[in-house]
């Protein structure tokens, strides 16, 4: 099932700044199928964050195509785009971006909220669902200034999962986390795209980051630098298990 | 989101931050409990004013001696322009007139035995009783007989009885005299107590208008004529019927003032009801700019709310909320700031008119319309002063609101 989820053409984002035009993205193509685990990585500044808000429907391209599961997102207004937001796109932040003072659960149930079609009782065991495949379904109650980093990280994945996307866009997802925990995390995405085959784009600045997804696309000023197929991606529960065990997880 | 969830998160969003949400409030609580405790007392005043001008007879109508001598005012006793012709030209003629009884009255002192006390004596037909809305609680009214013959009888007020006999003697068939005039007592007054401007309305004795005009005051005018006309509604007719005939009578000619002045319970209504009209006026005025200083500060709290949550709402946006979610999410959380602050209004305004009534004992009614009209008026301020900080909220760009710090 060779079915492309991405379909990107000569791709251009441009920011005016006044009087400057910032050329951000300055045209690039690739595609991406469904079930494959992306990294996109290059410095700062290349483009990368502003890639994965189109990726993600939060912004328009300036120019160029864009097709998520076969619709060509430029024409859509802005409360279909929001409509594609919370059934087919997972968001991971950087800095988690949870609900403080609300529940882990509530946390996760919050996308489901947004479409009208779950009544409670579903959205309660989806979210409860959601949470236990990220192995946190005993701190459902807890609120995110009782939850460690990594923790908050991995209630932010369940966030992502609970209304069952075609794919998962993480930016920089273990960026504030220290290694042991990123590899946590990396297992965890791993275990989402071999088992339930779920398609996830994977914003990075570290290689072994890297190292565990299928493939690599650089970037480098606004372009396409490199693209790399990593036909033998390395597993992060094995790279864990070269830490010493902790209580933690 | 669906209704229930939204106003869910609004008031779990005011339950985070209560003192701030009742500080917010507190604008909308006072504009609300004192408009619903000012309108009530305007309320139970004017229905009291209405009650008691009713009981004085609300289609009563004085007729008083006036001046026509152009720059020469003299004060209405000292002008002797009415006479009991007019009376009887009135009760010949009128149509709009069901009764008529002249006044003639004086002030001194009475006397019984050691007792001494100052009031005033009138003097009217029988009917007077009947236009002044008066009763006896004891004995009987003078007759058309006792006018003829100028009897020394006479009716007295309960003040009057207060002063001059003692508890449990009973006046009727006593003499008292006035300005050395002895008279019968042959009637007790029902007590009115006081008018709504402070007059004891009870400090009269009633006698028949001749006793008093040929015995006590020696004269053959009479101060004022009262009537009654045939209905409230009717009152205009009637005054326009005696100013004819009394013109008439008093043979003015058409570029001549009238020599009397006719003054109408019907008038007084109008006069009083302008009043509350104009008091109302002023406090839908008060209560309209305490709950426009309530929503501005609904609106303020509203901007460093949306402000505050910026990434919230980012992150929201970002999972699927539409701009319209996200507008109804702080334009429900503004109605309920002040819909709560309506409540909790409309629960101190009720008690204090309440207080009100019982400790003061002024007379205070609850109308509900007021109640209706505080809800609606303060729903509206939450949708009015809510509405730009939510829109503000549901224009954020998502991605921008998520990079605020
Ligand atoms: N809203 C914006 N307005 C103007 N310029 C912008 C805006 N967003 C991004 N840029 C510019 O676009 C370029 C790419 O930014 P982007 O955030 O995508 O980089 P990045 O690869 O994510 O960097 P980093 O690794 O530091 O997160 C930068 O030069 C940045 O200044
Ligand atoms: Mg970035």
């Amino acid at each position: 099932m060779d079915t492309k989820i991405l379909d990107i053409y000569d791709l251009k984002r441009e920011f005016k700044m006044g009087t400057e035009t910032v050329r951000a993205l300055k045209g690039i193509t690739f595609d991406v199928s469904t079930g494959e685990f992306l990294t996109i990585m290059g410095s700062s500044g290349s483009g990368k964050t502003t890639m994965l808000n189109i990726l993600g429907c939060l912004d328009k391209p300036t120019d160029g195509i864009y097709k998520l599961d076969g619709v060509d997102i430029t024409t859509l207004s802005k409360d279909e785009l929001a409509r594609f937001r919370n059934t087919k796109i997972g968001f991971v932040f950087q800095a988690y971006n949870l609900l403080p003072r609300t529940s882990a659960l509530e946390n996760v149930e919050l996308p489901l909220l947004y479409n009208n079609t779950i009544g409670a009782k579903e959205r309660r065991e989806r979210a409860l669902h959601a949470l236990e495949s990220v192995k946190l379904a005993d701190r459902m109650d807890h609120t995110p200034n009782q939850l460690s980093g990594g923790q908050q990280q991995r209630v932010a994945i369940a966030r992502a999962l609970v209304n069952e996307p075609v794919m998962i866009l993480a930016d920089e997802a273990t960026g504030n986390l220290d290694t042991r925990t990123s590899y946590e995390i990396m297992s965890l995405m791993q275990e989402l795209n071999q088992k339930d085959g779920k398609t996830i784009v994977f914003v990075t600045h570290e290689p072994d980051i890297a190292a565990f997804s299928s493939r690599t696309i650089t970037l480098r000023d606004g372009r396409l630098q490199r693209d790399t197929i990593n036909s033998n991606p390395r597993s992060a529960r094995e790279a864990l298990a070269t830490f010493p065990e902790t209580d933690d997880y | 989101m669906n209704l229930v969830n939204l106003i869910r998160l609004a008031w779990r969003a005011l339950h985070r931050n209560k003192l701030r949400a009742f500080l917010t409030m507190l604008g909308i609580i006072i504009g609300v409990a004192s408009v619903i405790t000012m309108m009530s007392i305007g309320e139970g005043s004017k229905q009291s004013i209405q009650t008691s001008i009713s009981s004085m007879g609300s289609n009563m109508i004085t007729i008083m001696p006036s001046s026509n001598t152009p720059g020469v005012q003299m004060a209405g006793s000292n002008i002797h322009s009415l006479t009991l012709a007019d009376v009887k030209a009135l009760k010949k003629d009128a149509n709009y007139i069901t009764t008529i009884s002249p006044l003639a009255s004086s002030n001194g002192q009475v006397i019984k035995g050691a007792l001494n006390w100052s009031t005033t004596i009138q003097g009217a037909s029988p009917e007077y009783l009947e236009i002044r809305k008066l009763s006896l609680k004891d004995g009987i009214v003078f007759s058309e007989n006792d006018v003829r013959s100028s009897a020394k009888v006479c009716l007295l007020g309960q003040t009057v009885v207060d002063n001059l006999f003692a508890k449990g003697e009973d006046p009727i068939g006593k003499i008292i005299r006035f300005k050395k005039i002895p008279l019968q007592v042959i009637g007790i007054l029902v007590s009115k107590g006081q008018s709504n401007f402070g007059q004891d309305q009870d400090d009269i004795i009633i006698a028949p208008y001749t006793t008093v005009m040929k015995r006590i005051l020696a004269t053959t005018y009479i101060q004022d004529i009262y009537a009654s006309a045939t209905s409230e509604a009717e009152t205009d007719k009637a005054t326009d019927e005696i100013k004819t005939i009394l013109r008439e009578t008093h043979k003015i000619r058409a570029d001549q003032d009238d020599d009397f002045t006719i003054r109408t319970m019907a008038e007084l209504i109008k006069m009083l009801s302008s009043t509350t009209g104009m008091m109302t006026t002023l406090l839908t005025a008060v209560a309209g700019i305490s709950l426009v200083i309530g929503g501005i500060g609904i609106m303020n709290i509203m901007y460093v709310s949306v402000t505050e949550r910026t990434r919230e709402i980012g992150l929201r946006m970002s999972i699927g909320a539409r701009g319209v979610d996200i507008l109804m999410q702080f334009l429900i959380e503004a109605i309920l700031i002040s819909i709560t602050g309506g409540v909790i209004g409309v629960v101190l305004g009720v008690s204090s008119s309440l207080i009100v009534a019982s400790v003061l004992n002024w007379p205070t009614v609850i109308s509900e319309s007021s109640i209706i009209l505080s809800f609606i008026v303060c729903a509206f301020t939450g949708v009015f002063f809510g509405y730009y900080p939510a829109q503000k909220a549901s224009l954020l760009d998502p991605i921008e609101a998520l990079r605020y710090e």
